[in-house]
């Protein structure tokens, strides 16, 4: 059972540097998500895995070995491709038996295998079918039994769902879990989508530009993200720009451009000029005024999502601070227009170094 | 501003029917969303109301005026398609000044519009860069601005935001509809992703194979799902089967799988009758214990799963007879958590439970498995 | 507000005409005008006349019933003829796939000298490559010299063969290297992380695949063995395929007739065939043999095989091309130059026949661009639904047929109206060489995705003003390339140029006629041919520069 240790990869393509000193490890069995915007190297890196691309510099060790002179195809590494590159001119039967075809077995023992497969995968009754008349769905369930089939124990998934409606995505990413784990694989999925990483993930990386920027748990990401572009990319944060006031044994009182945040964090830095930052969720929004602290601002506009409502505040200083709230009764109440109050509990303000290079920049997605 | 009417519109290529006896009235400076999956007839409904494919029966109006026989160049609608076919030859520029000078404004005062549509989709300063050297937010936005400039002020978008990656596209969907609205425009927006379709939408249209299922305001087709479709497709739902055993004047008791009886609020079926319950994943309630008072629709079972969702954490039951519950907790309101294999309660909240009649063709075809 | 329609002054002389046609364009009825005109156009002047030239005469065929000897060789040189062509093109496909890999697949540093080398031949018109041939195989300054005087290869089946191999050797690079470059390899990667070595995957994914594209240019290939007349009449000596056949007995009507519908027909029947056939011919990918394929895949076995490959390319295909080289530089040596600048002897109908050849291949050109690309956008944009199929498979059949048939069934025709040689030397080459500017033209509006043209539209675009402003723009290049072919084919003609001229000859014709019948001697031969070379390559070095700049 494999594990996946990279070590200072880096790769460059004339003056484009995609990776830049890249070191991760996964372990045995862990289901790890690399996320991270177009273009910040998530894809390279998992091509230098399987070997589909030499790195510039760097070593990739699988199982304790190093592969970077193994060719792609002893490697022993599946790999699901984004636009899923089912073999046109074979059928679903062809396609999965691909992998112990090329190995010769014989084909008695090829159809044990790959009946099992179609089984485990639902598609049993669709063998004979050619990829292009299967839905996106099945064609990418497809895809996966044949790299299973094919007897790897690492599997590399490149954007998996891509291609397919953002239902289908949420009902075949859990299958997809399940299945890794209950055959006891290793798995590194990259995708674009946090949300997708955050429901199916052990461990996430976060890149940004060639580098990670963090690493941690679903739940270490959300609710204690380091960095702040880990907080702007999973989730949406509402981000405050303003100076240490006073720093006290249980609180840190922080001025963002006149009004007052408190912290249960302490301080980040010796410098005073610093970011704030607060989940919607997190952000507690009342109709009327009590006798704590508060910001006073008006609703701006409100989003139905469901099961969650979506608003955005218009505070005094004209900024705009976004709050969601599970949908309840008193949703009806508050409507474009609405004064409100807002509170922010210190446990849930998160501070953070101001960034040299301006918060826009550092938190921007593109 | 134009209003949009479909009637009985119906459109057949070979032997698959995209468009199916469809009517739709979109009214004026609306901001539609129509709500599908893939191969819905979404794209073809567009490309009619666009005038690039000409329907087999049925009649559009445009503005009240029959527009059946209006060429697409006439018709003061603009098409951004879902690879938004920008013009690789042109500029950035010129992209969006070809709507106006197709119009037989002269090029000074079609490029002073075009920079005006550049600046309020903040691409003036790649004013002269070919739109492969765009990122892909860039070139969503060079589209709609393209889209935006002609004299059309009817938009029709096919999945604006499809190519984008999840985080940008959660950025720009609030910026679209604030430029459409600023615009004055009537829009069509038509995608997939149905969190997008109940933010952006005024109203949204379901559409599957080819025909309107509901059409609505978000809340509305949010609660009061017409369908058993479209429960699922939007926001999604857990799905139980049973039939009804009993009922009075206040609910029904509809019998579950091995026996398990869950309490409804009123409803039209008899008993005996074979129904689906739908409740959805957020209108449950998860304990430890269960008190001798609070029997009704608590429903023992065991944790197979727990992943945590960011805003809320989503758990998979497996019920003692045999059906599987999603739950939904979102973040703060759990007091504690649960593991996996953990024995719990699952409460579906009576009032929010929908029934429906169970389908002809059966559960799984109704709810499009994949 | 912004709507307001301003004066369009400053925008040029022509911005007038522009809107005028474009305001024409959106009339439904300019639009079928235009289109129906196309269509009138090819059935009247291109498919329709070899037809009747043909029905008319078919009486004559009795004739050569009359003399059963004839009908033996003339039966035996169609026979032939398929033998050549299928011949060729196997050998030509084995030989040349493995050259196109090494273009796209190798990382040699010798990629960019073969991929230029590749396009050598085509650059010589056919008649150059025929007396380059001969020269290199038979003649006594060639390779024979090597192997103890005689002829190495003497002129007849063998040195055909020979000469059509080098001469359809490079079509297949082309369509093969054009096909591996656009192939997703994506397949390919998938199969190596299956576990299947190189030498496996290409065989069992890649190759299927490109299926397609391989029987594609097999039939170039096969087209272009069965249409070439003046190079494999300079080679032929006493054997006989059809165009040679009918080349010496253009006299004898009944000859003509019965051969070139015979050849049609049986053209048309093959061609039909193979395309129907060849798809349902499965390649064999049912078993795999790991270890032996493991064993292909390695460096050496690669190694050995692309240097095969490039070593077939050159002794079979550059150098009996550019061996006319030789005897060229000698005549430039020698002065036989001086005489050829003054007119003097056979010098004076040698340029007259360069201008009848120019002269004919602009007209060819002209016409065919402008009545072709209505024809191009009506099977590219599928705008008869069904029937787009049939316009595609007839608008084909010229290319198919050798063109000393069609130009026998031409004379036929228009000559019983009475018209002028040089009116039927230009339809000749014209109908031969539609077909290749409305395929080049219709493959490249294909690639210019609808949606574009769809969106110009609704944002207020007239059809007219759609085509000048995006779909024109986009195909540029391949408006220049498709006339480049047309031209460079007119100038090449030798088949129907010799049916059809008459009294006038082109300078293929006259080419031919020097070397086989000995009008000039090999010196001048050497010499005309080299000017022929030097004033193609002068042309596509200035269609070559006017693209390039044109981007």
């Amino acid at each position: 059972m494999p594990s996946v240790r990279l070590a200072n990869i880096t790769m460059k393509y004339r003056d484009i540097i995609a990776v830049e000193n890249v070191s991760l490890a996964v372990e045995d069995k862990e289901y790890v998500c690399i996320i991270g915007p177009s273009g910040c190297g998530k894809t390279t890196l998992i091509k230098c895995v399987s070997g589909i691309i030499q790195p510039t510099n760097g070593e990739i060790i699988i199982d304790g070995k190093l592969v970077n002179d193994v060719p792609i195809q002893d490697r022993g590494v599946g790999y699901v491709f984004q636009d899923i590159a089912l073999f046109p001119h074979m059928n679903v039967y062809e396609n999965v038996s691909y992998g112990p075809f090329v190995k010769g077995w014989s084909p008695p023992r090829i159809r044990t295998l790959v009946e099992e497969m179609l089984n485990m995968m639902v598609l049993g009754d669709r063998a004979r079918d050619r990829p292009n008349v299967l839905s996106g769905g099945a064609q990418q369930k497809t895809a996966i039994a044949r790299a299973l089939a094919s007897g790897s124990l690492l599997l590399l998934l490149d954007e998996p769902l891509g291609s397919l409606d953002i239902r289908v995505r949420k009902l075949l990413r859990h299958e997809i879990r399940r299945m890794i784990k209950d055959l006891g694989l290793t798995a590194i999925h990259v995708t674009h989508d946090q949300e997708e990483a955050m429901a199916v993930a052990d461990r996430i990386v976060v890149m940004k530009t060639g580098k990670i920027v963090e690493v941690g748990t679903p739940s270490q990401l959300y609710l204690q993200p380091k960095e702040l572009f880990t907080a702007n990319f999973v989730g949406e944060t509402n981000f405050f720009e303003g100076h240490v006031a006073r720093e006290g044994n249980e609180k840190t009182r922080v001025n963002a451009d006149g009004s007052f945040l408190y912290s249960s964090e302490k301080a980040p830095s010796k410098d005073t000029k610093i970011v704030a930052a607060i989940r919607p969720e997190f952000v507690i929004m009342e109709h009327q005024h009590k006798a704590e602290p508060t910001w006073k601002g008006t609703i701006e506009t409100v989003a139905f999502m469901g099961s969650m409502m979506r608003y955005e505040v218009k505070i005094e200083n004209g900024k705009a601070i976004v709050v969601k709230t599970p949908f309840s009764s008193t949703s009806q109440e508050l409507e474009v227009g609405t004064r409100v109050y807002l509170k922010f509990p210190p446990e849930f303000v998160l501070l953070y170094q101001y960034p040299q290079s301006g918060l826009e920049k550092e938190i921007s997605v593109e | 501003m134009p209003s949009v009417r479909l009637v009985n519109v119906s459109k057949r290529f070979r032997n698959i029917s995209a468009i199916n006896n469809l009517d739709l009235e979109v009214k004026d400076g609306e901001y539609l969303c129509v709500l599908g999956p893939t191969g819905s007839g979404k794209t073809t409904l567009l490309k009619i109301i666009a005038g690039l494919v000409k329907p087999d029966k049925g009649e559009i109006y445009i503005n009240n005026k029959l527009a059946n026989n209006v060429p697409p160049q006439e018709r003061n609608t603009a098409f951004v398609p879902q690879n938004y076919a920008l013009f690789p030859h042109l500029s950035t520029l010129q992209n969006v000044a070809f709507g106006p000078t197709s119009k037989g404004i002269g090029t000074e005062e079609a490029n002073r519009i075009s920079m005006k549509m550049l600046e309020m989709t903040r691409l003036a300063g790649r004013a002269d860069s070919q739109p492969n050297e765009l990122s892909g937010g860039m070139q969503q936005r060079l589209a709609l601005a393209r889209g935006l400039a002609s004299d059309a002020n009817l938009l029709l978008l096919d999945e604006p935001l499809g190519a984008l990656d999840a985080r940008i596209r959660v950025e720009l969907r609030y910026k679209i509809r604030d430029l459409v609205k600023e615009r004055g425009f009537t829009a069509i927006h038509v995608t997939h992703d149905q969190e997008e379709a109940m933010i952006v939408g005024d109203r949204i249209a379901v559409l599957r194979q080819g025909q309107i299922q509901q059409v609505n305001v978000p809340p509305k087709i949010y609660n009061e799902p017409q369908s058993i479709f479209v429960a699922s497709f939007v926001g999604g739902a857990n799905f139980l089967e049973g039939f009804v055993v009993d009922r009075d004047h206040q609910g029904a008791w509809v019998q579950l799988r091995n026996r398990f009886i869950a309490r409804v609020r009123e409803i039209d079926f008899s008993p005996g009758e074979k129904v689906v319950l739908a409740v959805r994943e957020e209108q449950t309630t998860m304990v430890k214990q269960v008190g001798e008072e609070q029997e009704i629709n608590f429903f023992p079972g065991t944790v197979q799963s727990a992943s945590f969702l960011g805003n809320s954490t989503a758990f998979e039951v497996l019920l003692k007879n045999g059906d599987m519950v999603h739950s939904r907790i979102p973040i703060g309101k759990q007091g504690k958590t649960f593991s996996e294999n953990e024995g719990v309660y699952v409460r579906l909240h009576p009032e929010s439970i929908i029934t429906y009649p169970y389908p002809q063709g059966g559960l799984l075809t109704e709810l499009e498995a994949i | 507000m912004e709507n307001q329609q301003q004066a369009t002054s400053q925008r040029g002389p022509l911005s007038g005409v522009k809107k005028r046609l474009d305001s024409l364009s959106s009339k439904p009825w300019v639009k079928r005008l235009v289109y129906v005109s196309a269509v009138v156009f090819f059935f009247a002047l291109i498919l329709v006349p070899p037809v009747i030239g043909i029905l008319q005469n078919a009486g004559s065929v009795t004739q050569i019933y009359d003399a059963p000897e004839l009908l033996a060789r003339a039966n035996s040189a169609v026979a032939w003829s398929f033998i050549t062509a299928f011949a060729v093109s196997v050998l030509d496909l084995a030989a040349a796939l493995p050259l196109a890999w090494f273009i796209v697949r190798s990382k040699s540093k010798l990629i960019n000298v073969i991929d230029t080398m590749a396009d050598v031949p085509f650059l010589i018109p056919t008649a150059a490559l025929g007396y380059s041939a001969s020269l290199f195989w038979s003649q006594q300054g060639g390779i024979s010299s090597l192997f103890g005087g005689g002829s190495l290869v003497p002129p007849g089946f063998a040195l055909v063969l020979l000469l059509h191999f080098a001469f359809s050797y490079p079509v297949i690079v082309r369509v093969m290297v054009g096909e591996l470059l656009g192939y997703k390899q994506v397949y390919e990667v998938a199969a190596k992380t299956l576990g299947a070595s190189p030498f496996t995957s290409v065989r069992t994914v890649t190759l299927p695949l490109l299926k397609p594209a391989l029987i594609a240019s097999f039939l170039l290939a096969f087209a272009r063995s069965l249409s070439e007349t003046g190079a494999t009449v300079m080679v032929a000596g006493s054997f006989e395929n059809g165009p040679v056949f009918i080349y010496y007995n253009t006299g004898n009507t009944g000859v003509l007739v019965y051969v070139s519908s015979l050849l049609i027909l049986s053209s048309v029947a093959v061609f039909l065939a193979i395309r129907l056939l060849a798809p349902r011919l499965k390649l064999p990918i049912r078993r795999a043999w790991p270890t032996l394929e493991r064993k292909l895949s390695s460096n050496t076995s690669v190694r050995s095989r692309d240097s095969v490959a490039i070593l077939v390319f050159m002794f079979f295909v550059i150098v009996p091309s550019l061996f006319v080289a030789l005897p060229l530089t000698n005549a430039l040596v020698s002065g036989t130059w001086v005489a050829a600048f003054e007119g003097a002897g056979p010098w004076g109908a040698f340029w007259s026949s360069m201008l009848l050849s120019y002269v004919v291949g602009f007209i060819s050109t002209v016409t065919n661009v402008v009545a072709g690309l209505p024809i191009a956008i009506i099977i590219a944009r599928k705008k008869l639904g069904r029937l787009t199929h049939v316009l595609d498979s007839l608008v084909n059949i010229p290319i198919i047929v050798p063109s000393i048939a069609l130009g026998v069934s031409l004379k036929f025709f228009w000559g019983s109206l009475q018209a002028p040689d040089f009116l039927v030397l230009v339809l000749s080459h014209m109908t031969i060489t539609y077909t290749y500017f409305v395929m080049s033209m219709s493959a490249a509006i294909e690639s210019v995705s609808p949606e574009m043209e769809e969106v110009a539209s609704t944002l207020g675009a007239k059809p007219f003003a759609i085509f000048r402003r995006i779909t024109l723009p986009l195909t540029k290049y391949s408006v220049f390339s498709g006339a480049v072919l047309v031209f460079t084919r007119c100038i090449g003609e030798t088949g129907a140029a010799k049916a059809a001229g008459g009294a006038l000859k082109t300078i293929p014709v006259l080419l031919v006629d020097w070397i086989v019948k000995g009008y000039a001697s090999p010196s001048e031969s050497a010499l005309g041919i080299g000017f022929l070379i030097v004033a193609s390559f002068i042309v596509l070095l200035i269609l070559r520069i006017v693209i390039r700049g044109k981007g």
